[in-house]
């Protein structure tokens, strides 16, 4: 049973619910990042619908807010370790189908990859509850569809934001019952977007040979990309960090261990201890990538881990589109095995 | 052939080397150009001049071969250019069926601006609008230019005053991912403001030009542009005969109100000291025979400063003197 509830009853909701929850929603940023006079739509907290953004992408993900830049992991002090405490408020985000696929795809990273589960994610994961945003038509780069991440249901409830009021049903019972006090009833059921208006088509992954990392297709990626990061650091999906000692200036035998997010586009991913670097050249960086999203993570856990949120597309200063490289890559591949 | 120089040269008419003939020049303050204009300017280089129109160097466009005696004619029909570019945003003209009022201070000209260009830090356009209303008309000769960035591609150094935009970048820790591309770009590209120490990014602030570029760099918005837009003013720029040189740094972290008002009190300064000896004395030359200190004491003179304001404390013009180069020879 699904709910229709006005703006203002919206708000009250929101309000309500802010005594035990950070909200998170697409909105804009209070900075200006590359350009002036330009817009940034990222995640931050917010307090009522008129802060959420709807009609653009956000440039950064959700992810941040699971996995954030930059995280302390422990503090040391001579031979005693403290892990870094947890004291930030439950919170709810609300996103996407392709971004609740690709916190899947990260949950799959972080707490199903072997034995130890990841602390940090997992405090922050089970305090977070996923209000899905229903999509309209998407936008001009996603290619969820293609992706098989244009569904989903592990979220606590939809949202479809309608030019009047908003629509919701829940699977929570806490939220169930106060959107029905706010709200009337209404037969809401998410609906989920079949196609996109880019077509991707993924290669198989028992056609793909070692044979295809010597291929041609990847020259181009040496001379137009630049190594700037942006496609690792906006992707739902990028899990990779690196970790830091800082020792502290004013007492040496102090300090914390930090994670921070790497990316295999950025230069120092690949150098290994004693200095060695062996991915230097950026069309390399851009065919390792693009086997992790779409072969190497299917392996382990049989699905994609590329979403097609389409957000290394829209970020990108060199205009390289990841969803052509894909399908420039099918073509190839299955070209090589109808001979 | 009788006409009055002097009045001529003030309606921004020129005297050209053909007897007879004269030049309009008409401003375009910002160099951006309602398109629709270029049919007044098409009208007049069609009927009047010769169909053909120069671009100048300072934004403008100069119809040139004209009679001294369509220039009443020609005045009516550029009425709707000084409508539009110039009583709309507030330039104060009397008599608008008679021209341009004044030639002196010249058309301020402005990069492409952050209207278009992803490096600009503000809207040079605009600046320039808001600084034309506040000068023009004038019949002193003040060179004024704005630039987005300290790239400077109007050329604001060699202007008396050229305006450059300055950001104050925002360092959030708690983003940053010690990647390194705003220490890298800013060593390699600008002052080398920037280092890492202890993985986090140290920003030296008296290196620091305010130019954006690691805010450009940052692929995680932990380095950002500050809300409030800064400039940096250099002065006294110029060519010429005597000495070309670019202008130097006279402030920086200014805000907007602090560069007009400054760029206003310049007339003043000029009218106290000026050569009137001389048909016209540029303010460069000005300054150089009075000192930069009383040039500063005038310009500063009951501005309300913004707290991160920083002013020269002495300047030491630089460039060539023509009179000085005689280590010249024929070549072996």
């Amino acid at each position: 049973m699904g709910y229709r509830l006005k703006p203002k009853y919206f708000d009250d909701v929101l309000s309500a619910l802010s005594k035990h929850y950070d909200i998170m929603a697409p909105a804009l940023m209070p900075f200006e990042t590359r350009h002036s006079a330009q817009e940034v739509v990222g995640y931050r907290k917010i307090e009522s619908l008129k802060e959420i953004v709807v009609d653009k992408k956000t440039f950064f993900s959700p992810k941040e807010i699971l996995f954030p830049p930059r995280e302390t992991m422990f503090y040391f002090t001579d031979s005693k370790i403290r892990e870094s405490e947890y004291e930030e408020k439950n919170k709810i985000i609300l996103l996407r189908t392709c971004d609740l696929n690709g916190i899947e795809r990260l949950k799959n990273m972080f707490l199903n990859n072997g034995d130890v589960k990841d602390n940090y994610f997992k405090r922050r994961f089970e305090s977070t509850k996923f209000w899905l945003i229903e999509c309209d038509d998407g936008f001009d780069s996603c290619f969820c569809a293609s992706m098989n991440s244009n569904k989903a249901d592990s979220y606590s409830t939809a949202i479809k934001f309608t030019e009047e009021d908003i629509l919701v049903d829940s699977n929570d019972n806490m939220f169930s019952e106060l959107f029905k006090s706010y709200g009337v009833e209404e037969d809401y059921k998410v609906s989920f977007i079949e196609k996109n208006k880019l077509e991707v088509k993924v290669p198989l992954s028992e056609n793909i040979n070692p044979a295809v990392f010597e291929h041609d297709i990847w020259q181009e990626y040496i001379k137009r990309c630049i190594a700037c990061g942006r496609c690792n650091t906006s992707c739902i999906s990028c899990s990779c960090f690196t970790t830091h000692d800082i020792i502290y200036d004013d007492n040496k035998r102090r300090g914390e261990r930090r994670r921070v997010w790497a990316g295999c586009h950025l230069d120092n991913f690949s150098i290994m201890a004693g200095g060695h670097d062996y991915r230097t050249k950026n069309g390399e960086r851009m065919r390792f990538k693009t086997m992790h999203k779409i072969y190497d993570y299917h392996k382990r856990f049989g699905k994609h881990m590329c979403v097609g949120c389409g957000r290394c597309d829209d970020v990108c200063p060199e205009y390289i589109s990841f969803s052509k490289c894909i399908n420039k890559l099918y073509d190839i591949i299955e070209k090589e095995n109808d001979k | 052939m009788s006409i009055n120089r002097k009045i001529i040269t003030k309606n921004a008419y020129r005297i050209t080397k053909e007897r007879g003939k004269t030049a309009l020049r008409v401003r375009v303050p910002g160099g951006h150009l309602p398109v629709r204009h270029f049919e007044t300017i098409k009208l007049i280089a069609d009927k009047y001049g010769n169909g053909s129109v120069h671009i100048t160097t300072r934004q403008g466009f100069e119809i040139p071969d004209i009679d001294f005696k369509y220039i009443p004619e020609i005045n009516k029909i550029i009425r709707p250019v000084l409508e539009d570019l110039e009583l709309s945003i507030g330039v104060d003209i009397v008599e608008l069926h008679k021209g341009y009022p004044a030639a002196g201070t010249r058309n301020i000209a402005a990069c492409i601006g952050n209207r278009v260009c992803p490096f600009a830090n503000y809207d040079t356009t605009d600046m320039a609008i808001s600084i034309e209303k506040e000068v023009f008309p004038n019949h002193y000769h003040v060179k004024i230019a704005c630039t987005g960035c300290p790239n400077d591609c109007i050329k604001a150094h060699s202007q008396d005053f050229g305006i450059i935009g300055m950001t104050e970048p925002q360092y959030d820790e708690s983003r940053c991912i010690s990647c390194q591309a705003c220490v890298k770009n800013c060593k390699k590209k600008v002052t080398e403001a920037l280092t890492f120490k202890n993985y986090s990014v140290v920003r030296d602030e008296k290196r620091c030009i305010g130019c954006g570029e690691c805010a450009m760099k940052c692929p995680v918005g932990a380095m950002t542009r500050s809300s409030k837009k800064y400039f940096s003013v250099v002065i006294m720029g110029r060519t010429g005969k005597k000495n070309p040189r670019l202008a130097m740094p006279f402030m920086k972290w200014a805000e907007k109100d602090v560069v007009i008002q400054v760029i206003k009190n310049t007339y003043p300064f000029i009218d106290k000291y000026i050569d009137k000896s001389l048909v016209k004395e540029h303010v460069g030359y000005i300054v150089d025979r009075v000192g930069y200190k009383k040039f500063k004491d005038i310009v500063l003179d009951g501005i309300e400063f913004n707290d991160e304001l920083e002013v020269a404390e002495s300047i030491n013009f630089g460039g060539y003197w023509y009179e000085r180069n005689n280590c010249f020879e024929k070549p072996v």
